[in-house]
């Protein structure tokens, strides 16, 4: 059931002319970026990991713009009422969409890789290559979980689509996707010690460039889980919110 | 502990609140549905007419638990549409008219595939469903196409067989004709009417009489969020007994002289029909006063066409009914 409805959801998201566009463009950028940035630096391992970096960022920004907004699109579709009416928790229907945002982010990841070889010839060497796998598989899953959140709540603000816009730089930058997270203030410690996204970027960095992948990426699925709960408690009572405010319709 | 009924709507209440204006926030309160009550039996066909706004939409959804009612209750199968969702979302299905609420890049066996699995169709019987209904609504051999690429019928069609993916025991159709064409309204009609006779309740809502009439056990006519009438289609008509409808095609008839149809001696209800250039006038009486000299006196100097006197239909009897309202 999960696995069906985050497929077909990839499907829809991954045919929109838009996405497919932003999908070309947005790898080419951050790869660019990530050179540039780390050029000075000049190693190599400095290198891919910086394009590791920059690819998790276009997760990110997948997951909070597909999730912020994925309530708000089936209601433009007029799909909303129509899953909302499946006799079932609505978790389990929502869940894959936010997912499916996190696997479309994760081909983001995967192009700047690609691309950072293509254009600026990134030497693609991980120290742990499965393990890469194993923590991209976990960084996806979890910005799912998290985007679950994110959608629940913003369903029940006002100014959904301003937060979306103000929270994706900060996150790009507190849970450590560009820069170490040893560089930043102190005080954005401990947000970025609950919010998975630091654990999952951690974790890809890990095995990149070496080093115990497993703790962090047990902890970023951890909280994510507590995401998941969160999440599900959040959106029983938002369709109930909207079943007494009249939201789930467009008019 | 289901019951005999199908439906139970007891005193169904919706208001909408809500804001308008945007730099001077207003408080807006429409009351939609006002106090609505009414039973369907088990594998009975019901019609839910009235005029655009009445309130048929927001009772439907009252029932098929997308809304919560502001106050009364209502049943489904037996079940509390507020308390007991789940139970009742197990045995509805939900076809409204229109060409959203479908994925439109994905194809529509993809449609029907993710809402088969949403709606607890269990995978061994997914295949074969999904192929009857495809044939159903006639779009065997385009399931594989997006539905971008499909008329608003052929969307229309869609809509309903992924209603019925799940054989629900209570059906609801909102306008379900919409954008149908006629032929093929004709088999959507059939189709209906069958599933009823194999037991499905159905509630319809549909602003075509020729459609009520033929389907419906019994038609309720509500306008202003209010039930009007309640009876099965013969006993509407009863409503315009006594009645006789004088007919006329004329181009161009100004107002006043409408109006002036409407004081006549006898005269009960009038309406105007645009069609294009021709303007068709409808004008109920008393049966025994022959109101068709004095129309025509009235209507001196508009060019006319055909005019012609008839016995009341259902319709009418619904104009009647909703202007006395
Ligand atoms: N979400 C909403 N918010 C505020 N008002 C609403 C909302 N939905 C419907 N209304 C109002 O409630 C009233 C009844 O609407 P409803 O959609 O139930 O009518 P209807 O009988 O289905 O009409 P139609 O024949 O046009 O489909 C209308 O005045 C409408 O403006
Ligand atoms: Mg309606």
């Amino acid at each position: 059931m999960l696995l069906l409805g985050t497929l077909m959801h990839v499907k829809q998201i991954s045919r929109s002319p838009f996405e497919v566009a932003i999908a070309m463009v947005v790898p080419i950028v951050q790869a660019t970026l990530a050179v540039y940035l780390f050029r000075s630096g000049g190693e190599q391992h400095r290198l891919i990991e910086a394009a590791v970096g920059a690819g998790l960022m276009g997760v990110w920004s997948s997951v909070l713009f597909g999730s912020g907004g994925a309530i708000q699109n089936q209601r433009w579709q007029g799909t909303l009422e129509m899953i909302m009416l499946a006799p079932r928790r609505p978790v389990l229907v929502i869940l894959p969409i936010t997912v499916a945002t996190g696997l479309t982010g994760a081909y983001s990841l995967l192009a700047t890789l690609a691309w950072g070889r293509l254009l600026y010839g990134i030497r693609l060497d991980f120290a742990h290559p499965a393990a890469f796998v194993a923590a991209a598989v976990v960084c996806v899953v979890a910005l799912g979980m998290f985007g679950l959140l994110l959608a629940s709540t913003f369903v029940l603000m006002r100014n959904a689509n301003a937060l979306t816009n103000a929270l994706e730089y900060p996150i790009w930058l507190v849970s450590g996707m560009l820069v170490p997270i040893t560089v930043l203030p102190a005080w954005t410690g401990p947000i970025a010690a609950v919010l998975p996204t630091t654990w999952g970027a951690r974790a890809l960095r890990e095995a990149t460039t070496g080093g115990p992948v497993w703790p962090s990426a047990g902890i970023c699925l951890a909280i994510s889980l507590v995401c998941l709960t969160l999440g599900g408690f959040a959106m029983t009572y938002v369709e109930r919110r909207a079943r007494a405010a009249a939201t789930l319709a467009l008019a | 502990m289901d019951s005999d009924y199908a439906i139970e709507a007891d005193q169904l209440r919706r208001t909408y609140r809500g804001r308008s204006g945007w730099l001077r926030p207003r408080r807006t309160e429409v009351d939609a549905v006002r106090g609505v009550s009414f039973t369907v039996r088990r594998g009975e066909l019901f019609g839910l007419l009235g005029p655009n706004g009445a309130g048929k939409t927001t009772t439907i959804k009252m029932l098929n638990t997308l809304l919560l009612p502001t106050s009364g209750t209502a049943r489904v199968c037996g079940h509390d549409v507020v308390r007991q969702t789940r139970e009742v979302r197990r045995r509805i299905g939900y076809v409204f008219g229109g060409d959203r609420g479908l994925y439109e890049r994905l194809s529509a066996l993809d449609n029907l595939r993710y809402f088969a699995e949403l709606y607890g169709v269990s995978p061994r019987d997914r295949k074969r469903r999904i192929a009857e209904l495809l044939d159903l609504v006639g779009l065997a051999g385009r399931e594989r196409e997006r539905v971008e690429g499909y008329s608003r019928g052929m969307r229309q069609r869609l809509h309903i067989a992924r209603g019925l993916l799940h054989s629900p025991d209570v059906l609801f159709l909102d306008e379900p004709s919409i954008g149908v064409d006629p032929v093929a309204a004709r088999e959507l009609r059939r189709t209906v009417a069958e599933l009823a006779a194999t037991g499905t309740t159905v509630l319809l809502t549909t602003h075509y009489m020729v459609e009520a009439d033929e389907l419906c056990d019994r038609i309720a006519v509500i306008a202003d969020g209010q039930i009007q009438a309640l009876g099965s289609p013969a006993e509407l008509r009863h409503r315009a007994d006594g009645r006789r409808v004088v007919e006329v095609e004329a181009y161009g008839v100004p107002d006043t002289a409408v109006s002036a149809l409407r004081g006549l001696p006898g005269v009960r209800e009038t309406a105007v029909e645009e069609r294009g250039a021709l303007q068709l006038l409808t004008v109920q009486s008393d049966a025994h006063v022959d109101v068709q000299g004095e129309i025509l006196r009235e209507l001196a100097g508009v060019r006319l066409g055909r005019v012609s006197s008839r016995e009341p239909t259902l319709e009418d009897a619904y104009v009647a009914i909703v202007n006395a309202a």
